[in-house]
């Protein structure tokens, strides 16, 4: 039975993988470092609903429009699910939407890509969710405890987001020659960013042995990013699509495929602000935040006055 | 500017089980929350019944305390029934 200092208390749990929960005592970085992270984690599923809101309104069919909608009313919930997370740390939803709205929180920067064709939905469902879902498997087992009951949440919606995706490409795939062009225009543009959503090579990533001996994260970004190659490598197959990368070959001695050097200064320019859309997505998150702000205060009015009347001596 | 308050949310998944909690959410008030509950958190069917409660009305215990407030019952294995010594011949006890 741990009976030391709190410190002392904390290590032993995460060595014995005892989750740490919120009135726990924790040192300051791991607090700050998970503030951050799950903070980061809920503004990007907010901020990509944008991207794939898009096309709602153009979605080819019925089906298509419906579980679009109701793929993007899950990244709202997924968002939900990650704010109430963090403010278990103490953190106020305020000081969150604060710090996204002012572009002092970043977020995931794949979703500062525009999406300009149908395709897109399809690339964005297989890539950018199998990459999400890649990072956020091992997730569901970080250490503290409502960080990974929601992700456990997120993971079980994820897969249809995925399944959803591919089955667009798939269609794309097996229609005319110019719509399996528009599958493959669609790969090109978003297979490298979808390999940048790892975040920097790991000896370019100096948080990543801390929250690795904290247990927030299992794997590191390069180990991560070489699982997802090795699958869609062979799923791109399944499409009939090429993955736009001519040094990626099978490494018989490694059992993984080689792939090229990723173009790092897009990444920093993109995380610095300057990706093709990083304005206009803040902008549409402002703009929601201002329009939505007297349906808040009315809410709160007809609260304040039902309870008035409520408190009122018959 | 005031903010709407936070509220804990406990759902029921199937009848016969415990409203078991599943996380928290901003509302306005009672009705207002239980609304949105249900779309945050049974948009698959996860749940038949919806509690709300505002957060500022949980009291909890000190973790800080927790070994001094179970360890009584650590010492009292006398409390179950595996403690007894019973012949094995004896049956359906």
């Amino acid at each position: 039975m741990p009976t030391g200092k709190p410190d002392d208390i904390f290590t032993e749990k995460i060595a014995a993988e005892i989750k740490i929960e919120p009135k726990d005592w924790m040192p300051d970085d791991y607090r700050k470092t998970l503030i951050r992270q799950i903070s980061q984690h809920a503004h990007s599923e907010i901020v990509g609903m944008l991207p794939e809101g898009n096309w709602i309104t153009r979605a080819p069919s019925l089906r298509r429009k419906a579980t679009l909608l109701a793929k993007v009313q899950d990244e709202a919930g997924h968002g939900l699910y990650l704010y109430a997370a963090a403010e278990t740390m103490g953190i106020s939803r305020d000081e969150m939407d604060e710090q996204l709205l002012t572009g002092k929180a970043k977020y995931s920067s794949i979703f500062n890509y525009p999406t300009l064709t149908w395709a897109d939905i399809g690339a964005i469902g297989w890539l950018v969710d199998g990459a999400a879902i890649m990072n956020q498997v091992p997730l569901c087992r970080a250490s503290y405890g409502p960080y990974a009951r929601a992700m456990i949440r997120i993971c079980k919606e994820e897969s249809f987001h995925q399944r959803q995706g591919f089955e667009i490409l798939l269609t794309l795939c097996r229609g005319s020659a110019a719509q399996k062009a528009m599958a493959q225009d669609a790969l090109n543009r978003w297979w490298w960013p979808s390999l940048m959503m790892f975040g920097p090579k790991d000896d370019e990533s100096p948080h990543t042995q801390k929250s690795m001996n904290w247990k927030i994260k299992r794997f590191t970004n390069d180990e991560l990013r070489q699982k997802f190659v090795d699958v869609c490598t062979e799923q791109a197959d399944v499409l009939g699509l090429t993955i736009p990368d001519d040094a990626l070959k099978w490494n018989e001695e490694k059992k993984h495929y080689d792939f090229g050097e990723i173009n790092w200064d897009e990444f920093w320019d993109v995380v610095k602000g300057n990706g093709p859309c990083n304005r206009e997505r803040l902008e549409a998150r402002q703009k929601a935040h201002e329009g939505g702000q007297w349906v808040k205060d009315a809410a709160l009015a007809h609260a304040q006055k039902k309870k008035e009347l409520s408190l009122q001596p018959a | 500017m005031a903010t709407e308050p936070l509220w804990e949310v406990f759902i029921r998944s199937r009848q016969g089980l415990d409203h078991k909690h599943v996380g928290s959410l901003h509302a306005a008030d009672a009705k207002t929350a239980i609304e949105n509950a249900r779309d945050v958190y049974t948009r698959r069917m996860e749940g038949v019944s919806i509690w709300v409660v505002e957060s500022s009305q949980i009291h909890s215990s000190n973790p800080g305390e927790a070994s001094s407030l179970f360890d009584p019952a650590n010492d009292k294995i006398y409390r179950h029934p595996t403690f007894y010594d019973l012949p094995d011949e004896l049956k359906h006890m």
